[in-house]
């Protein structure tokens, strides 16, 4: 994951997903595509991929919404995610959370992101017996600890 | 003897969120900077993953295991000649012949750790395509009659008989078929099929061409979760390989017979590993669920004939078409045949990939293999079949480990997960995430899932704080009911199992005198 994006204007968007146009069924890939690039899905891409993908902006919508991965927002510096589900849960991934949340400053309900940082609940990475497991940007880490999550975030810009 | 030692260090995804990029680093640094001649081999994991990073040496007697090797071990294992096999406190011996090992019987993982992901000429080495070229010299009806007679059932959870699924696929006319590969693995606790796909991708590509000769599809999708970026990168390079090699392309190893496949990625959603919302989400809508009928095997993905299988399914076809029917019928008890790759998950001493005939008892799995649980602490309860399958308690730990048996007494085989817990855990806050879960994760279509869930969370909290508990837990019942009978899919109508069985095995961690959990629907 690059530390910074470039800015997703209408021309470049609409150059990216070019490819798409007629394509059967190509809403999702030409969403998934705006956001690898960009870092997240602006509101002008919806535009772009229902006339790309020639359906209603409604129905692009639609799909942007169901999908967690999609985001409406730029990621904050450093995206943290942790995961939250049984097997993890098994192996202390509720006390890891709320131990990484807090020395992030980040409270366990209400503020989570600052701009360096933000923390996501995910279920499952696939890692269940070397829990808790977390991804830290790009990186899997196993057995996780909160000095293993300060290693691998990128540092302030 | 070679004049170059040949090293091997996994680079599966678990292994390397334990260090084995740097370990791998670390050797090559060491052996440079000691003049040594040193060949390391990124392999998948052997599935050991308590001993991750796993490092082996080839020596005459077999692969030597060092593991759980941190980068500051290699000097010392330098220092001890690990390279020609010496000793060192990490040294595990010859890796196959730990019990661990020696006591399974890989059949699908065969391959999976030994060779190098990426080598079709080390796949060939280990019996790969061979298959694959029998299967071309077969017409599609035997092939599905192998499949069928081997009694391979859907390991995604389902079971359902996968010959009888190919076998629609084949005896409807399309102008196109399609085979997809569900490699959704959402499951908590799961994870062989990532690890299939990224320690033995050709196996799975390998199968999947071979369902395609079979049914007349020519085109096949993996659709790969998100959160599975290892995998999928290898996925990728693999096909690419593959289609260098002509075993997938338009003229399969110069037949003239067709396949091609492609890599989905999936965006999040945990429902879409169910197979009717996974072909919404390869169509590019949201991963609603469609109901049943049309079966996907007549109207699938684009409305065409679809052969949907689960990595496991798929990748154990190749072992089937080699080694024959009535092999693979060897392994299994009753209407389960051939093996299951169990994964051991959680809070477990000895936690990975354990590949065994359908039929060992889950005490076996959890306390020969699992060696209890990792905090040390006496396990209370072990989850089998992922986030919907039942929280068994250790009385019911004789199960046998196959469709029927689990059934029986109330809980699922699913796709061979089986996470371990500790005497630390409440059940009822495992039963109130259940529902939250389902809350989350539902789909929508179904009302019952959509709006029960929620119901089920607030009805859960008012029996922890001990409001009316009674009442409350009769409507609980009653809530599960609903949702079991009146959902479409496994997400609303199997919630169900792990609030149920938490609150019939564990009634005290809600509050329950033992006696009220007992008298109803209590599990073994």
């Amino acid at each position: 994951m690059p530390t910074t994006w470039p800015a997703p204007l209408a021309d470049d968007i609409r150059s990216s997903i070019a490819h798409f146009s007629n394509a059967e069924g190509s809403v999702l890939l030409a969403l998934q595509l705006v956001q690898d690039r960009f870092g997240y899905v602006p509101d002008i891409a919806l535009d772009e991929v229902a006339q790309t993908c020639n359906v209603s902006r409604a129905e692009v919508y639609g799909v942007f919404t169901y999908y967690s991965d999609l985001r409406p927002i730029p990621p904050a510096r450093n995206v943290l995610k942790i995961c939250i589900a049984e097997a993890c849960q098994a192996s202390g991934s509720t006390a890891l959370t709320d131990a990484i949340k807090s020395e992030l400053g980040l409270d366990i309900q209400e503020k989570t992101r600052t701009d360096n940082a933000e923390v996501l609940p995910v279920y499952c990475l696939g890692n269940c017996a070397l829990g808790p497991a977390a991804l830290v940007n790009d990186q899997l880490i196993g057995r996780t600890t909160v000095s293993k999550i300060r290693t691998a975030m990128n540092g302030e810009a | 003897m070679s004049d170059f030692t040949v090293v091997y260090v996994p680079r599966d995804a678990a292994a390397i969120s334990v260090g084995a990029d740097e370990v791998a680093d670390r050797i090559k640094n060491e052996a440079e900077a000691r003049g040594l001649s040193v060949k390391i081999i990124r392999n998948g994991s052997r599935g050991a993953l308590w001993l991750e990073p796993l490092v082996e040496v080839e020596s005459s007697l077999g692969r030597i295991g060092y593991g759980p090797v941190s980068p500051e071990d290699v000097p010392s294992l330098f220092d001890s000649k690990f390279h020609a096999g010496g000793d060192h406190a990490l040294s595990r011996g010859v890796v196959e012949e730990l019990p661990w090992f020696a006591k399974q019987s890989r059949l699908t993982f065969a391959r999976v750790g030994i060779v190098d992901p990426l080598s079709m000429s080390d796949y060939e080495a280990h019996g790969g395509l061979s298959a694959l070229r029998k299967a071309l010299n077969m017409t599609p009806e035997a092939i599905i009659d192998e499949v069928t007679s081997s009694g391979l059932r859907g390991r995604g959870g389902a079971g359902f008989p996968s010959g009888i699924k190919w076998r629609t696929v084949l005896h409807t006319t399309a102008d196109q078929k399609y085979i997809c590969c569900n490699a959704d693995e959402g499951d908590s606790g799961t994870f062989a099929d990532r690890m299939l796909m990224e320690g033995d991708p050709f196996t799975l590509i390998e199968g999947m061409a071979i369902a395609g000769l079979s049914t007349g599809a020519t085109r096949g999708l993996i659709y790969i979760r998100s959160e599975y970026p290892h995998a999928i990168e290898m996925m990728r390079e693999a096909i690419l390989l593959a289609t260098e090699f002509k075993v997938l392309g338009s003229n399969i190893l110069g037949s003239g017979r067709a396949f091609e496949l492609e890599v989905r990625v999936g965006a999040g959603s945990y429902v879409c590993g169910e197979e009717t919302a996974m072909l919404e989400s390869l169509e590019g809508k949201r991963g609603v669920v469609r109901p049943k009928p049309p079966l996907p095997a007549i109207e699938g993905l684009f409305g065409r004939p679809t052969v949907i299988n689960n990595v496991m399914t798929l990748g154990s076809v190749p072992w089937i078409i080699q080694n024959g029917a009535a092999a693979y019928q060897n392994f299994g008890v009753g209407r389960s045949r051939g093996t299951q790759v169990f994964q051991l998950a959680g809070n477990v001493a000895r936690g990975g990939i354990v590949e065994l005939a359908l039929g060992i008892s889950l005490d076996e799995l959890i306390n020969d293999f699992g060696k209890g649980t990792r905090t040390g602490r006496p396990v209370k309860t072990a989850q089998v079949g992922g986030p919907l399958g039942s929280y068994l308690p250790t009385s019911a730990f004789k199960v046998s480990m196959d469709y029927e048996s689990l059934l029986e007494i109330g809980g699922m085989l699913g796709h061979g997960g089986v996470v371990i817990f500790d005497d630390t855990v409440n059940m009822a806050k495992q039963a109130r995430f259940a529902m939250e879960f389902c809350a989350e994760e539902s789909c929508g279509k179904c009302t019952p899932c959509r709006i029960g869930s929620i119901r089920g969370v607030e009805t859960i909290d008012k029996i922890m704080i001990g409001e009316n508990r009674l009442v409350n837990r009769e409507l609980l019942l009653d809530l599960c009911e609903v949702m079991t009978d009146g959902s479409l899919c496994a997400m609303g109508g199997l919630t169900p199992l792990p609030v149920k069985s938490a609150l019939s095995n564990f009634p005290a961690d809600f509050g329950f005198e033992p006696s009220v959990g007992g008298s109803h629907d209590a599990i073994a």
